[in-house]
Formats: C-alpha cells, structure tokens, sequence
C-alpha cells in the first residue's frame, strides 16, 4: 500500500481552499437536512402529549462529522488527479488469484465450516460457544442459504424478485402446520416444505412471465406481501399475529434432544446440554447450505442452467434460437422456491415459534442485497455478502464495550439496520456490480476467455 | 346511496394523497427509469417534518382556528423545502454516482436508501406513534337523512383543495415553462436532449426536488387527516402510490393523479363494503393484475421491445 496517498497528506498542489469549500457545502446541506428532524427529537410526556426536546449537540456532531470526512474526502481525490493510483483494498489482481485457486479455497473453507463448532466450543467454552455457534453460525448460514437460493432465480435466470420471502413463509408454515397438526416427522415434511415452495413459486411464476425488470420486481413484492398479509388475517388457518409456537423440535433420527432418559445425550452416554442440539442444526443447515450449492453448480452444466444464463443475458435471443422462456423462467423460479422452503422449514423447527413478523419484506430486500451486493451469479460473492451482511450486523450485538464511551443509553443494535441500509447503498457505489463481479459463463463456442460481468451486462459477452 | 357518496368523499380525500406520491413516482421512472423505492419513507419523512414545524409553529401562533390555518400553511412550505433538500442530497449521494451502471444498481441503492431513511428516523424520533391534537375537526352536512347524513369535513375540504390547487400549478411548470420542456425532453431521449444543451444532471435534480415537494404535501395532508405519524407508515402507502402510478400508466401525470384517486376510491369502497381486513390485499391484488393484463395502464404509451 505505499501508493496510498492518505499516507503522505503534505504532498505538493493540493487546493486546500477548495476543498475547505466543498467541505463546507457539504456541513451546510448536513445542517439543512438536520435541521427538522434531528435538531428537535419528540417525545410523549407524563399527559400522553407530544413535546420537544432540542437537541443542537447532536446536530453538531453530525455537520462536524461530515465537514471533517469531506474536506478528507476531497484532499484524497485530489492527490488521485495527480495520478496516483487510486487506493485499492485488494491488491490488484485478488480476485483473479482467488478464482484460479477456487478449489483450494472452497476446500479451506469447507473444512473450516465443518471444523466451527469445535473451534467455537475450544475458543469460547462450553458456555460461550452456543452463541457463537447459534447467531454467527446457524444466522449466517440460513442467509447463505436463502441467498444461493434466490441467486438461482436473480443470478443466473436474471428474473429479479423481491418477494422471496414469501416461499420462506411457505416453507415454514408448511413445517410448523403439518408438524404440529399431524405430527409428521421433520425429516418427512423437509422435502414436503420444498415440495410446496416451489409449487407455490410455479403457481405465482405464471402470472409474471411476461413482465420483465422492475415490473417483475413489483410484481413479486406485491405477491410476497400478499401472503404475509393472508397469514396475518386469516386467523383459523395460521394464528394471525401470534404465528404458531411449541413447533416440534428435529431429532435426531427419532433420538429427541431432551434431558429425558430416551434423549440424545443419555443415549449416548454424555452428559446433557443444549449445545448437542444447536450443534446438529449447525450441521443441519450446513448440508442443506451445501445441497444448494452443489445443485446449482450442477445445474449450471445442465441444458436448463444454460438456458437460465441465456435468458439473463438476452431474452430475445433465447427466445429466436427456440428456447422455451416459458418453462425455462418457471424451473428457475421453482427451484428457486424450493431451496427457499427448505430454509423456511429448517426456521421453523430451529425457532420452534414463528409468526408472520418474520417474513416482511425487508427480508426479502436483506436477500435480494446478499445476492446483488456478493456479485449476480457467484456463490462465493453470496456467502461473503451474507457472513458481511449478517455477521457484521449480528456483532453490533456484541458491542457492550460502546456503551462505557457513549453512557448507558446507548443501544448498539438500534443502529443495526440503520448501518445495513448505508452499506447497501456504500457497496453499491463503491462496486456497483458486486463483491465479486467477474462472471465466468459457463457455457463457450470456442476458447475458454475471461470475460467480466460489466461487458456482459452491456451486451459486449 | 349516502353511503356511497360519503364513501366517494372519503375515497377522495385519500385518493388525493395517492395521486402527490404517486407524482413523484411517475417522474422520476419516466426520466431515469428507476422506480425509486425510497419514495414512499421520502413522504413518511415530510411528515415527520411537518409534525415537529407545526408543533414549532403553533407553539408561537397558539391553536385558535385560524391560526391553525396559518400555521399549516407555513408548515406546508417548510416542509417542502426541507423535503426536496431531502431527496435532492439522495439523488446526489445515492443514484447519481450509479447513473449508466447497470439496471439493478440503482434499484439496489435504492432499497438501501429506504431502509436507511426509515431506520433513522426510527433512531432520531423514537419507535413509537406520534399524534397531535385532532386539527379542523367540524364538518359540513351535505345531505341530512334520519339515518346516515353525508359530511364533509374542513380537513377533507382543504386535502382536496389543496391537492388540486398544487396540482395545477404543477401542471403549469410541466407544460409550459422551459423548466417542463427540459424534463418532457430528458423523459423522451436523454441523450439527445443532452446534445441540444439541457443539463440533464440538472434537470434530473430538480425531478426530484419537485417529486419530494408533492410528497411533502401529502406528507402534510396525511398528518392533517390522521393526525399519527410513525417510522412505519412509508412503506404501505408507498406500494400504493406506485400502484396509482402503474395503473394511470407510469411515466404519465395525468395518469398517476388518476390511478391515485382510482386507488383510494378502491381502498375505501372496499372496506366499506366488504372486510377492512383485506383491504391491503386488495390494493396488491390490484397492482399485480394491473401489470400483468395492462402493464401500459391506463393513459401511459406502450413499451416498445427494441432488439
């Protein structure tokens, strides 16, 4: 990094009046847009009526704040007019070299996946590793999951959906309902949820066919919000707003996880603790994460996946060399589906309670923003997106040490979509085509090329 | 029959509210083709604003009737400043940089934005619903009838004036100033309004400026009619103006003011006459069919597919 120009800030022909100037427009459009809504916070007082409190410290620090990072701002760009490289995260080249040794890292971060609860448990105790293991693990995983799967149906069919949650919610009512009413196993309903997802993303796949864009992304919102707007209302069929608890448990091949004497740990001859359970699911979801990947990794040499890549890059002429758009958009939005009921099943056992708050549509938008944010297409930009995405959000939890800075009022996870919608829109500008943006088609006429996701997104492929 | 029409009123008065949020909606797709997602918390964010400027103002002017008028007038102009300030720094922040990158960008940036903007203003105001004293509350008896007499309240009276005062005075920019022609010229090619000396950047600002100052009306208006704000409250009516927006025919004026009355007649209609429950379902429903059987709508141009 010795090119990096922060680290020489006396370099010569910076125009620091011009940059004081910037900074200052930019402090004065801060106060202005400050002005309303942070300078007066309102407040219910002890008679239920609203009061002001004033509040110019915080207004402060926020036209500061952006004065400072600005002028900062403009002095680095400066120095990159002067030609200077421009300050790279990655050294040039990163990701080529990651790709040309995919194998060795997938297998480096396989072998780490499988190796996590043993680590977590050596790193952080008994106690500690549940945690670990539960809200970094099984958290990011469901999202790595639900992310590989709407990248079937966003990535490599380019059909882009933002109401993917709604066959999340189709999976896990079908676990919950059929479980709980039926006492069917969850081995059993697993594939059943599956089964139902993606006949309901068949069944609301056929309406869109012929919308394309950000008319199919309305559409599909409109659909998702439909069906979690049915669950909330029709209460004889899904509890309403109080959703559905005391949702059976997996077991372990019929050996339930309880103290009880036909338990996991007795049978077993350990001694009991909650932790056998979270592991299993961590192992759980782990399989089903991977059963994603490697479905669409071979789906991708199959005639349909190729077709999938053909419609993204250009309908039209999918559609004059006789691929059927039909049946090729409804497979990917099926499949798409399934792997989104699988997850949503494994959510409701795993949760035990589940309740139409669970799948509104900003999950939908978390989804749909691992998949575009990780790279269109490109499982390892998912997984990175999502373990970014998720886990960074599930640290702000951790984030006590904050609270002896800030003072006790302080609330760390308040913040926690606050800093997720930013870095949408952060990452989106830094890399507008995503954390991995270069696309290897599967499929050439002639010698194997490189060719990156911004030439084949304007047609250049 | 006095159902109906008190139900026409009321469906009105909403509908009023669709079609300002719908405007901004409809704008900014036909010059960018962006559905900017943001637009709905870009109108519960007015609101905001115009709560703590009305509580500001009358707190200085008291809360007899005609000062209550005054107040909201000014309230109305703070707020459309502050507003269009608003969406003025998004535009510049968050969709100008992405600006001829590809299709989903700017999509994506805005998703983020809206989850940013309903985020911090659940940070800085706090999570809970904020309601002011019930404003204009008498009402005019129409038609008077032993068992349901058809009103029109000062508040429906001024939504619906207002809306359309501001409406024709927005009419009148589009059509005929330079400033119109500029926009209808950058909706119709960009590139070549670019080559004929329009600063499109410009004129693109000013789209969003112009959509957040109608939103801040109906940020205004929806304060007035309800009297509750909440972080919350962006998204739904947000789905529903774009709804108006689609089903007038996106990228055409007349056809959002048009789709946003339709949506509110509809909404209202419907929770009279059948479940409240649904009535979300329904305006989803509506927005679904709409794409799917007239993707044009009603007054807007047919897209034509260029290979």
């Amino acid at each position: 990094m010795a090119s990096n120009p922060t680290a020489n800030p006396a370099a010569p022909g910076r125009d620091l009046k011009a940059a004081f100037k910037e900074a200052g427009f930019a402090a004065f459009v801060t106060l202005g847009l400050c002005i309303p809504i942070i300078a007066w916070g309102t407040r219910q007082n002890m008679d239920n009526v609203l009061v002001l409190d004033p509040r110019w410290d915080a207004v402060a620090w926020a036209v500061g704040i952006v004065f400072v990072g600005r002028f900062l701002m403009t002095l680095r760009k400066q120095g990159q007019h002067e030609g200077k490289a421009a300050v790279r995260i990655l050294p040039h080249g990163t990701i080529a070299f990651f790709q040309r040794h995919s194998r060795v890292f997938s297998l480096f971060g396989l072998g780490f996946l499988v190796t996590f609860p043993a680590i977590a448990i050596g790193l952080a105790g008994w106690g500690g590793a549940l945690k670990w293991i539960d809200n970094f693990g099984i958290q990011i995983l469901i999202y790595v999951m639900l992310g590989w799967g709407l990248n079937i149906v966003v990535g490599l069919a380019g059909l882009l959906d933002l109401g993917y949650v709604a066959f999340y919610a189709v999976g896990a009512y079908s676990y919950a309902l059929l479980a709980k009413n039926f006492g069917l196993s969850f081995w059993l309903l697993l594939p059943l949820a599956g089964i139902l997802a993606a006949f309901w993303g068949m069944l609301l796949g056929f309406p869109v066919l012929r919308l394309r864009g950000d008319y199919l992304a309305i559409v599909t919102l409109a659909f998702g919000e439909i069906i979690r707007l049915v669950l909330i209302n029709w209460t004889e069929f899904s509890n309403g707003y109080a959703g559905i608890s005391g949702i059976p448990r997996p077991t372990f091949f019929g050996i339930p996880f309880t103290a009880a004497d036909n338990g996991f740990a007795a049978v077993f001859g350990l001694e009991f603790s909650p932790l056998y359970r979270t592991i299993f699911l961590y192992y759980l979801i782990l399989c089903l994460a991977l059963l994603t990947a490697f479905v669409t990794l071979r789906l991708r040499r199959l005639p349909v996946g190729r077709a999938w890549e053909a419609l993204r890059e250009d309908e039209i002429a999918c559609r004059s060399l006789g691929i059927n758009t039909t049946n090729t958009k409804l497979t990917a939005f099926s499949i798409g589906a399934m792997f989104g009921g699988f997850a949503g099943a494994f959510f409701s056992a795993r949760q035990g309670f589940i309740s139409p708050e669970s799948f509104v549509f900003m999950e939908s938008a978390v989804i749909l923003a691992i998949v575009v944010l990780g790279g269109m297409g490109s499982l390892w930009g998912c997984a990175i997106a999502a373990i970014a995405m998720i886990g960074g959000t599930e640290l702000l939890r951790e984030l006590e040490w904050m609270k002896q800075i800030f003072g006790n009022d302080f609330d760390p996870t308040k913040y926690r979509m606050l800093i997720f919608g930013f870095a949408m829109v952060v990452i989106m500008i830094w890399k507008p085509r995503g954390l991995i943006s270069t696309r290897e088609p599967t499929a050439f006429l002639k010698e194997k090329k490189k060719i990156s996701a911004d030439m084949v997104q304007e047609g250049h492929g | 029959m006095e159902v109906f029409l008190q139900q026409l009123i009321n469906g009105l008065t909403l509908g009023s509210i669709y079609g300002l949020i719908a405007i901004g909606y409809t704008m900014v797709f036909g010059i960018i083709g962006m559905v900017n997602f943001a637009h709905g918390d870009i109108f519960m964010l007015s609101a905001f604003i115009a709560l703590i400027f009305f509580m500001l103002v009358t707190a200085v002017l008291g809360t007899s009737a005609g000062m209550v008028m005054l107040a909201l007038v000014i309230v109305l102009g703070l707020a459309m400043f502050f507003t269009s300030l608003w969406n003025w720094t998004i535009e510049r922040v968050a969709y100008r940089p992405l600006r001829g990158s590809f299709r989903l960008a700017p999509l994506i940036s805005a998703i983020g934005m809206s989850i940013f903007l309903m985020n911090f203003v659940q940070v800085v105001q706090g999570p809970r619903n904020k309601s002011i004293p019930p404003l204009l509350n008498k009402s005019i008896t129409l038609i008077e009838s032993t068992t349901y007499s058809v009103q029109i309240s000062y508040k429906q009276i001024v939504i619906i004036l207002t809306t359309a005062v501001l409406l024709a005075a927005f009419w009148y920019i589009v059509q005929k100033t330079p400033l119109g022609r500029a926009q209808r010229a950058c909706e119709q090619d960009r590139k070549m309004a670019a080559l004929l000396g329009i600063d499109v950047d410009r004129t693109i600002s000013i789209t969003f400026i112009m959509g957040a100052a109608l939103a801040a009306v109906a940020g205004v208006m929806y304060l007035v009619l309800y009297g509750v704000v909440n972080f919350s409250d962006g998204f739904v009516p947000g789905v529903k103006a774009f709804t108006a927006a689609v089903l007038g025919g996106i990228g055409s004026l007349p056809g959002a003011v048009i789709g946003g009355l339709l949506i509110g007649l509809i909404e209202v209609m419907w929770s009279a006459y059948f479940t409240i429950d649904y009535k979300d379902v329904a305006a989803f429903c509506i927005l679904a069919i709409v794409l799917v059987f007239m993707p044009s709508g009603l007054l807007g141009r047919p897209e034509v597919e260029k290979v």
